[in-house]
């Protein structure tokens, strides 16, 4: 089968409604930027999941950076993603114009050589992500002891994807089918969505970010939903980065600097066991990751939390397009470059 | 030898900076006569137009921040289809910056003036507390032919879109050169005026043309779009760019319709001369990769045929992009 084939095999579907969730941010704005949604026929709906890690962090998360932004001789690195997201009074952006010290790294390992130049100076990375980006955070540390670098901190709201995606199987019962998110996938492995497989009974298949990848994938969830058998493995539709016991090595380095513990996922709620902290033994590099699980409450308007759980598409949120846009983003949906909301409204 | 508080004061130091640097390199007859203002002998239309420069790095693989004052300016000059005749220069000096990195960038302001054809006839410059940065501000007046009516509210629906060349390449550069990334990436920082005059040379009538700068090809498309109230429909594959770039992007999750060129132009013409446009644009150095990349329509907005056959639409550039970047 041809791609050509595929694509036309997508357009003409015309079985029953089917709910794909694509878990991944990086597969949403892939399937936006490609058109795919344009491609494809309307019964085969496409529902971002809770994998870009911005738009899952709780407003206390933020609270915490500029908490520490604020005080003398501190500075808060971070990705340009997290900077207008909203905290609790205001965003990081809005905070560095009241004196907070908020620098955009490109990367987390620039912050060790600043931190050696200004010894004066304490360095806090906010460290967000999955299982993809964890390990980077523990080789950061890593390097950090190797050099003798001790003004480095980490303020964490790093999560795993598996607590949350048994989550949305357990809460959500109109999801047909699930592509993996790849990057995560190169860590964990594709034979770690097995049991929640066949516990629920839903089809997983991992893809790679190519338009075509995607397409392939979707060709493959449809029809094994089509087909009506038994799930029994994992499809990997990437099998040039992703093995099946994923990489070893990098989640020896997870856990070697790591460990789980209970994590707020905005709109979510706390999913035990689905956050990643320093241990004990690395405690001086905590610049204060935990206790966070009591975030406030959403504002009753904005409906991230069900967003990103695919309960409702983002142009369904009332604050939508008019009291939540990307230059004045209200929920965390909005902010980032791969948070539902935000691609819907660039793209719509 | 670094510039100092000293250097901004107005008295000896300030004297001597502007004889040794600025006064050796920008040398004119109307700069010369140094009075308060310069006098201008001008008539008919004038475009006038100003920007400021706080690219970091000063100086990057390509270009130099005084490269970019003068081709700024000239450009957006340019792009009205007005000759440019005359440039101010302001600049603004941290101290600590080496007066060596600073004639550098003059020398380079001098040689772009030349290669346009203005002149620069008046300027200014003042010291800051710092850590050696420059900033330099430039404003320019060129005159417009008569009978040249050059505006962004001017497409028509069947108008074709060209493009003069790659996308990308000044972004890539400025933040492969901030990440310490050694590659080859080079800035696009140019004159349009080879690319104007090879135009004017062969009586194409333009009806719309922006430099390609800051905001990237989308945010510009859409801006045009809503002047014209039209809608462009551009095809992915028709873009170009060039490899080691488009891979760059790739890896970083960069956009390239929204990163910064600074020697790129689009060009919106009546259909029936884009084929000779773009035949006379691919004979000149800076337009050698240029290409027709889409078509505009009834309605609004900019929408993106993709490589695989779907649509997509192209909204402005959110966010912050890449500060400091020109």
């Amino acid at each position: 089968m041809n791609i050509q084939e595929v694509i036309r095999y997508l357009k003409e579907y015309d079985g029953p409604e089917l709910r794909l969730m694509e878990v991944c941010g990086t597969h949403t704005a892939s399937i936006f930027k490609s058109g795919i949604r344009s491609m494809i026929s309307e019964k085969i709906r496409l529902i971002s999941g809770p994998g870009c890690p911005v738009c899952v962090t709780p407003t206390s998360y933020i609270d915490r950076c500029i908490d520490f932004a604020m005080k003398d001789n501190h500075v808060l690195l971070t990705f340009g993603d997290m900077i207008k997201v909203p905290g609790t009074s205001s965003s990081l952006a809005e905070a560095k114009g009241e004196g907070a010290r908020v620098d955009i790294m490109y990367s987390p390992f620039e912050a060790l050589d600043k931190a050696e130049k200004n010894p004066g100076v304490t360095y806090a990375l906010a460290a967000v992500g999955f299982e993809t980006t964890a390990p980077i955070y523990g080789l950061l540390i890593r390097e950090a002891l190797d050099r003798g670098i001790a003004n480095i901190r980490l303020v964490t709201a790093l999560k795993t994807v598996l607590p949350a995606l048994e989550w949305i199987c357990e809460n959500e019962k109109g999801i047909d089918g699930f592509i993996c998110p790849g990057h995560v996938s190169v860590i964990i492995g594709s034979d770690a969505y097995g049991e929640l497989a066949h516990r629920y009974q839903r089809p997983f298949a991992v893809a790679g970010f190519e338009p075509e990848h995607i397409l392939a994938v979707l060709y493959d969830l449809v029809h094994q939903i089509q087909m009506k058998k038994p799930v029994e493995d994992i499809h990997n539709l990437y099998p040039n980065a992703v093995r099946a016991e994923g990489n070893p090595k990098a989640a020896e380095v997870l856990y070697q600097y790591f460990e789980e513990g209970p994590a707020m996922w905005r709109g979510l709620g706390v999913i035990p066991g689905s956050g990643l902290y320093l241990k004990d033994e690395f405690a001086a590099f905590e610049g204060g990751s935990r206790g966070l699980e009591t975030d406030r409450e959403l504002p009753p308007e904005c409906r991230c939390g069900e967003v990103i759980v695919g309960r409702i598409d983002p142009d369904q949120c009332p604050m939508f397009g008019t009291g939540c846009t990307p230059t004045n983003p209200y929920g965390p949906c909005m902010v980032s470059a791969e948070g539902a909301c935000g691609i819907w409204y660039r793209n719509r | 030898m670094k510039i100092t508080m000293a250097h901004g004061s107005g008295g000896k130091s300030s004297e001597e900076l502007m004889e040794q640097v600025f006064g050796r390199h920008f040398a004119n007859p109307i700069l010369d006569k140094m009075e308060d203002a310069a006098v201008l002998e001008v008539s008919g239309r004038i475009a006038f137009s100003t920007d400021t420069f706080v690219v970091n790095p000063l100086e990057f693989k390509g270009g130099n921040i005084g490269k970019l004052a003068i081709c700024g300016t000239v450009n957006d000059l340019l792009m009205m289809g007005a000759q440019p005749k005359y440039l101010t220069c302001g600049f603004v000096l941290e101290e600590g910056l080496e007066v060596e990195l600073l004639e550098r960038v003059v020398a380079t302001m001098a040689d772009y003036a030349r290669q346009a054809g203005v002149l620069i006839v008046a300027g200014d410059t003042k010291v800051v507390e710092g850590q050696g940065g420059l900033f330099i501000n430039t404003s320019g007046i060129g005159i417009i032919e008569e009978g040249i009516h050059i505006s962004a509210s001017n497409c028509r629906p069947g108008d074709a879109i060209l493009l003069s060349g790659t996308l990308g390449d000044h972004h890539g550069a400025i933040l492969s050169a901030r990440m310490g990334m050694e590659n080859g990436i080079h800035s696009d920082c140019a004159l349009l005026s080879d690319m104007t005059e090879a135009l004017r040379k062969e009586g194409i009538s333009v009806r719309t043309m922006r430099d390609v700068t800051r905001g990237g090809l989308g945010t510009i498309l859409n801006e045009i779009a809503g002047k014209s109230r039209c809608q462009f429909e551009i095809e992915e594959t028709a873009i170009p760019m060039k490899e080691e770039v488009a891979a760059f992007c790739d890896i970083l999750g960069l956009e390239p319709l929204y990163m910064a060129n600074e020697g790129k132009m689009v060009l919106f013409l009546p259909e029936e001369e884009a084929e000779k446009a773009l035949a006379i644009l691919r004979d000149t150095k800076n337009g050698k990769e240029a290409a027709i990349i889409g078509r505009v329509r009834e309605g609004s907005g900019v929408r993106m045929i993709t490589r695989l056959g779907g649509s997509r639409l192209i909204d402005v550039l959110y966010g912050e992009g890449l500060p400091r970047i020109c």
